[in-house]
């Protein structure tokens, strides 16, 4: 396969690595579904039962035992094929062939050449659009945790032991394109793609448990040249992570390169302690997965009316998510206020605030900063908070004022914003207030004041804090400058 | 106390209307298995004590008046490749001696359901890898009719079990002709049911597209019987056509008439000349009866063999890769978990398993897939098609069970081929999913005896059963 | 590289009984191919088939779409199922160390 039929993108020159190099990035991502029971039995799906409880014949491959696809994985899958814009086909599933203690059948049942999601794209917050190559169905394996080493790894253990409530955990891998020309995009890529996952309702997608699992396909090429060997790198285990292993293995790969060595091609593993890839023990025969056809189950063809309605019940994405907030407050989708609170899922939380009569630029800051947790639905009622962004927004709470009637207001789920302000005794003073204090300001520091009149903005602070020692903080800071501003003309 | 019927039917009758107790049922079975299986080894297991309890339980239920199931009373003997819970299921093989599997079959599930008393699991050829029962790991099962020769294979303990009488039914499993063959060469009755209408549940998989359980019986009648209650559809298996339970009984009674039964000409040849004389008198026997013999061609059957010893292989060598001393089974232990596979398995599988791995394996790996495993799937589409074609003009096809009648044991274990040439005709209906059944039909070489194979398109067990049932009346000079 | 139209040769088959992690020695190996030589000479037959309009068939019976609802059903109890395994400790399957695969 020529690299154009791979990848056509091109790196911009600021997108070069030092010494010209073309960064080549595709990522492998696994996330596993939110369903209630596995991919092709009736065991619970969950995590964090006791060991070995959530197994059945199928689960433990005893003799005799049969596959049956769980339907409502099929739709989930679907739900992230509708997502990322592929085309879903009639397909059929395949055995990858191979042992180990986690894999009970020693075999997985997987897809091969025609998988259920094909030829789809996702298009990066900041507009680069990365080819998506195929999101299809397979099942995870068990669980080794490994005894007797130093750190826990396989490396130097005595044995090891295995749980296999996780075997057969529905997964959707997503296979990219090397579209990705630097480690910012891949972790965009990332980041954007777990937020569709989670938002879409197919998985909660958390990295740092396992349900969402990102490997790093890595090449350097001179532009112009043929792409060169990849490395695969695995155990990354958050975005920033994803982030530093691909910048090592970059400068790795060109070191290896300009000092005359060849790259290797092989399976890589991220050390996120020591900040390196180190190769995994090397292999003996390259593995032969013998791919054929799984007898024990048959054709999977969704069909028109499946796909019609999965694509009418589709969640907004986390773009429109974004719009839709931009609508709202006027904010751009790319500011951290709107990333942040798409992504934890509060977007419909900053919407019923503004629904219920609050200022929707203030309710966005407020629930992006005091619901620090993902939650899609913190349990202050909306109204509550939205009556708080009208006092600030009317002046008569200070933003220092409001943020403190905040904190009481979620600590104790809900509250009057009123009553709580009057009972710490506070009030906004009232613009005419301030400006009589901002004029005795201006006539006691003289000074200053020319400085902040010529241009030097930093000669406000002198007046804003006289203002705000004789007002014993209640003075708006907001309302200061603009008073200052209007005095200087 | 009245004397204990030989059919499965006619114990069922005899129990529900208490003539006669499950329990002395039973007795008469287990005395018969006391006296001849020492020597004849149809069993792994004689499940005599839980059977008694399964005997009570149902004498229990006739005495108060509750209702019973279709098969009360009647014994019934298992594969040893059929997972029953709590009871030791060894496919013959070391590497599960003294597995107890920790669930059911659904064909176990039913048959309990309808009150059989399960007797005991019956010897096979390892993980049902055979055509003699040579392959056991626990020694080979003899022929009843003449100890010196092997039962058929790989469900030669159920059917030797049958043809000795040590019970009047028994379950096999066939893939190639691992029901049927066995069955010809004990005179008995065997059936291989369309792919898709017996659950595999609960079978240990040999060859996923090709096994399919059916019933041993010396009788068509009790054959349908068994049939009936094991077949139907299945959620815990995928590839389980959503049928009812077949309706069969009325069939092997309906006769021939009008009937279309075809005679394959291009048949591949190699069958003792009494075999090919005992087809000539089938032929006749049910023009007799009012069938038309109709000339129709098979041209590509004769790959069929390649086709199979392609495909077998290949889904066998992933089906028994979970046997690796992990989870359950014979472990052989050794440094490393790599090491402990190769060991287990070498030491747990016998020579003609490995062999049939790797072939499968060999045919599967990279740059022999096109040339091997993905050219055997095509000839199995030209095979079904072939069928397609005769069954337009035919509504049965008749051809013999087996080229050969019992042969002497050891005669073909140093010569695979010679081995796997037994499955020639049985081998077709596998690949295309047909059903087909064997019927005894005279006796051959050294007096023993020969059968007749009854073929049908997908679902067209009633066609098979007429035919079937013709055959047996017209045998028994009805 | 040995494609299908040269024999099985005893590297062939010491490389297919690593795949299928059999051990098996020299002799075993010698003998075995032997055998498969034969075997795969008779397979030779189908060559003569013209299959190039023809599609594979994997399975005789044409279901489509069968799947199931996303209900728990009943599961095995562990300790029958520990019980019969080769080595358990701590309510988990135990193996030797894990090397020399690939993960």
């Amino acid at each position: 396969m020529s690299d154009s039929t791979l990848s056509s993108v091109k790196a911009t020159e600021d997108q070069l690595l030092e010494g010209g190099w073309e960064l080549i990035v595709g990522l492998e991502v696994h996330v596993e579904l939110a369903t209630r029971t596995k991919l092709f039995s009736g065991s619970p799906n969950r995590f964090g039962d006791e060991p070995n409880t959530n197994i059945d014949p199928v689960t433990l491959a005893l003799p005799g035992a049969l596959p049956v696809l769980n339907k409502h994985a099929v739709e989930l899958a679907m739900r992230i094929g509708l997502a990322l814009n592929c085309r879903i086909q009639p397909c059929i599933f395949h055995r990858k062939n191979y042992f180990y203690p986690d894999m009970p059948k020693a075999y997985q049942i997987s897809q091969y050449d025609i998988p259920i999601n094909a030829d789809g794209h996702l298009d990066l917050p900041s507009g680069v659009r990365i080819g998506v190559e195929r999101a299809h169905l397979e099942e995870d394996t068990g669980k080794s945790t490994h005894v007797g080493g130093a750190t826990g790894r396989i490396h130097g253990s005595d044995y090891s032991l295995i749980d296999f409530n996780r075997a057969g955990v529905p997964l959707v891998e997503i296979v990219s394109r090397p579209d990705i020309r630097t480690s910012e995009q891949a972790k965009e890529y990332a980041a954007e793609l777990r937020a569709i996952v989670a938002a879409i309702g197919a998985s909660d997608a958390k990295m740092e448990e396992g349900s969402m699992r990102v490997d790093a396909n890595v090449s350097v090429h001179k532009p112009g040249t043929p792409f060169g060997t990849r490395c695969e790198i695995k155990n990354v285990n958050s975005i920033r992570a994803l982030g530093r292993a691909i910048d090592y293995e970059a400068r790795r790969q060109i070191d290896v390169i300009e000092s005359g060595g060849t790259i290797r091609q092989e399976t890589r593993h991220w050390d996120d302690a020591e900040g390196r890839t180190h190769t995994l023990r090397a292999k003996e025969d390259a593995d032969d997965y013998r791919y054929f056809p799984e007898p024990d189950l048959v054709p999977l063809d969704p069909g028109q009316e499946w796909i019609d309605r999965v694509r009418a019940e589709l969640p907004p994405l986390p773009a429109e998510r974004r719009a839709m907030l931009q609508a709202l407050t006027g904010y751009d989708p790319q500011s951290e206020a709107v990333i942040v609170a798409v992504e934890r899922g509060q977007h419909d939380y900053v919407k019923a605030i503004a629904d219920a009569g609050g200022d929707p630029v203030r309710a966005l800051i407020y629930v992006t900063q005091a619901f620090a947790e993902a939650g899609e639905s913190p349990s202050v009622p909306p109204a509550d908070i939205a009556a708080l962004t009208v006092l600030e927004r009317d002046g008569k709470l200070s933003a220092t004022q409001a943020k403190t009637v905040l904190a009481e207001i979620v600590a104790n789920g809900g509250g009057d914003a009123a009553a709580i302000a009057a009972a710490k005794g506070f009030e906004a003073m009232d613009n005419s207030a301030v400006e009589a204090m901002v004029d005795e300001a201006i006539a006691a520091d003289p000074d200053a004041w020319a400085k902040y009149c010529a241009g030097e903005e930093k000669a406000a602070g002198a007046i804003v804090g006289r203002v705000m020692k004789a007002s014993k903080g209640k003075a708006d800071g907001k309302v200061v400058s603009a008073i200052m501003q209007s005095r200087r003309g | 106390m009245a004397a204990v019927p030989s059919t499965a039917a006619g114990i069922a009758d005899a129990v529900a209307s208490k003539q006669v107790t499950a329990r002395e049922v039973l007795e008469h079975f287990l005395a018969a298995i006391d006296a001849r299986e020492s020597e004849i080894n149809a069993f792994n297991l004689v499940t005599a004590d839980a059977a008694r309890a399964q005997a009570d339980a149902i004498d229990a239920d006739i005495a108060a008046g509750r209702p019973v199931g279709p098969l009360a009373g009647v014994p019934i003997a298992l594969k040893d490749n059929m997972c029953t819970h709590g009871v030791e299921t060894t496919c013959s093989s070391r590497i599960l001696q003294g597995w107890k599997p920790p669930y059911d079959a659904t064909v176990v599930t039913r048959l309990r359901a309808a009150g059989a008393v399960v007797v005991g699991k019956t010897n096979l050829d390892e993980f049902a890898m055979g055509s003699s029962t040579e392959n056991s790991a626990f020694g080979p099962t003899r022929n009843p009719l003449d100890t010196s020769r092997v039962p058929g294979g790989s469900s030669g303990g159920s059917a030797a079990a049958v043809a000795a009488g040590f019970s009047p039914v028994s379950l096999g499993s066939d893939t190639g002709g691992s029901i049927r063959q066995p069955a010809a060469l004990c005179g008995i009755v065997g059936v291989k049911p369309t792919y898709g209408t017996v659950s595999r549940f609960g079978l240990v998989a040999y060859a996923s597209s090709l096994d399919q359980i059916g019933p041993f019986a010396t009788n068509v009648d009790d054959a349908a019987l068994i049939t009936e209650v094991i077949s139907g559809h299945d959620s815990n298996d995928s590839t389980s056509i959503p049928n009812p339970p077949l309706q069969l009984r009325g069939a092997a009674r309906e006769g021939v008439k009008g009937m279309r039964i075809g005679r394959v000409t291009d048949l591949p040849g190699g069958a003792e000349p009494e075999v090919e004389k005992a087809l000539n008198d089938a032929f006749d026997a049910l023009r007799a009866a009012g069938a038309e013999i109709v000339d129709v061609t098979l041209p590509s059957l004769s790959y069929a063999l390649t086709a199979y010893y392609l495909i077998a292989p290949a889904e066998a060598s992933s089906n028994l890769a979970r046997f690796d001393g992990v989870r359950y089974g014979l472990r052989v232990g050794a440094a490393d978990t790599n090491a402990m596979y190769g060991a287990t398995r070498a030491a747990g599988f016998g020579d003609e398993v490995q062999r049939r791995i790797m072939l499968g394996t060999y045919a599967l790996s990279a740059g022999y897939y096109d040339a091997y495993y993905g050219k055997a799937l095509k000839v199995r589409r030209v095979i079904a098609d072939d069928f397609a074609k005769a069954y337009e003009k035919v509504d049965a096809i008749l051809t013999p069970t087996s080229p050969v009648v019992a042969f002497k044991f050891g005669d073909k274990v140093d010569d695979p081929m010679s081995m796997y040439l037994c499955d020639i005709y049985t081998i077709p209906t596998n690949l295309a999913g047909h059903p087909a059944m064997s019927v005894p039909f005279g006796n051959g070489a050294h007096g023993m005896p020969i059968g007749i194979q009854v073929l049908a398109p997908a679902l067209g067990e009633q066609a098979m059963f007429r035919v079937g049932g013709a055959l047996e009346s017209a045998r028994a000079g009805k | 590289m040995a494609n299908a139209d040269t024999p099985i040769t005893e590297a062939d088959v010491a490389k297919v009984a690593r795949l299928a992690r059999l051990d098996i020695d020299e002799s075993h190996v010698h003998h075995f191919t032997e055998q498969l030589v034969k075997v795969l000479a008779h397979f030779k037959d189908i060559d003569a088939l013209d299959l190039s309009a023809v599609a594979p068939m994997t399975q005789p019976y044409p279901l489509v779409n069968v799947m199931r609802e996303d209900v728990e059903l009943p599961t095995l109890d562990t300790d029958e199922v520990l019980a019969a395994a080769p080595a358990a400790e701590e309510r988990r399957f135990r193996v030797p160390p894990i090397i020399g695969l690939d993960g």
